[in-house]
């Protein structure tokens, strides 16, 4: 049986994923801080998207940047900074592409071999979260738009 | 499965606790209205019916514009469902990921089984 994975909209500023990951927190955290592994799961084959690039310097102020490719449109970027990173238990990072950007903080909470991991995206303004689901055209927002639609489309 | 927004629906609720609010969006049903309209029909104040549309706009149930020097109330529901859609896209996005991760994460778990018994012989 598969893991469910749930979202909610907590606040007018905060989003919060929650998935059970069957593996100690140490092996989900080494997932989540492994440049060569956060590849393979970031960009799942099955959305179409490709992913070109993929650094992350998972130190506090270390920065990272994935470039995703999405057929004969141009290259996308995903960037930003880690200001938290506490084996294994929690990961904190900004994102920089716009003044809208979320920090995103990452939980990893072992019970009995199994981590719950819980992702909580906090928005600078209620507004910037609105835009975010609005899809509002500036730039980056459009583009995560369409991938949005692509998705369903594959979901 | 969405756990959809717990302050969104309180948002509503409270909203729809009213008998004038209720009132007005059962008049929107019907169609748009401005709110010297609503106003009119509910025997209120212009400044009491901008006050209760402004609780059914901050819930969502209902979109205002202002054309000229008038402002037409609509039903809102539309951006409650394009939240919800949106929700529920981000969502599968993050499960996809999440699918692949549980095979890297398996991966590892085999890895570290296979290097304890190596440390051990």
């Amino acid at each position: 049986m598969k893991n469910q994975t749930t979202v909610e909209r907590r606040s007018e500023r905060e989003l919060v994923l929650a998935r059970t990951f069957n593996a100690p927190a140490r092996i989900v955290f080494e997932a989540w801080t492994t440049p060569k592994l956060l590849e393979r799961w970031w960009a799942p084959k099955s959305t179409g998207v490709t992913l070109l690039s993929c650094e992350a310097d998972v130190r506090v102020g270390g920065r990272y940047r994935f470039e995703f490719g999405h057929g004969a449109s141009k290259p996308m970027a995903f960037f930003g900074r880690y200001i938290e990173v506490t084996p294994p238990s929690r990961l904190v990072w900004t994102n920089e592409e716009s003044d809208d950007g979320a920090v995103t903080t990452v939980t990893f909470e072992e019970q009995d071999g199994k981590t719950l991991l819980v992702l909580h995206e906090l928005y600078p303004s209620k507004e910037a979260l609105d835009r975010a689901i609005a899809g509002m055209p500036d730039g980056m927002s459009e583009t995560f738009a369409q991938l949005d639609e692509l998705l369903a489309t594959l979901g | 499965m969405v756990q959809y927004s717990r302050t969104g629906f309180d948002a509503s609720f409270a909203a729809l606790s009213d008998a004038t609010r209720r009132g007005v969006l059962e008049q929107l049903g019907r169609a748009d209205a401005s709110i010297t309209d609503l106003a009119g029909k509910f025997h209120m104040t212009l400044t009491g019916m901008k006050k209760h549309v402004g609780v059914l706009e901050q819930a969502g149930l209902v979109t205002t514009e202002k054309v000229g020097r008038v402002r037409t109330c609509k039903l809102g529901l539309r951006r409650l469902e394009e939240e919800a859609a949106w929700i529920e896209r981000y969502r599968r996005r993050w499960d996809a990921r999440f699918d692949e991760l549980d095979e890297v994460v398996e991966e590892l778990k085999r890895k570290e089984k296979l290097d304890g018994r190596k440390k051990r012989e």
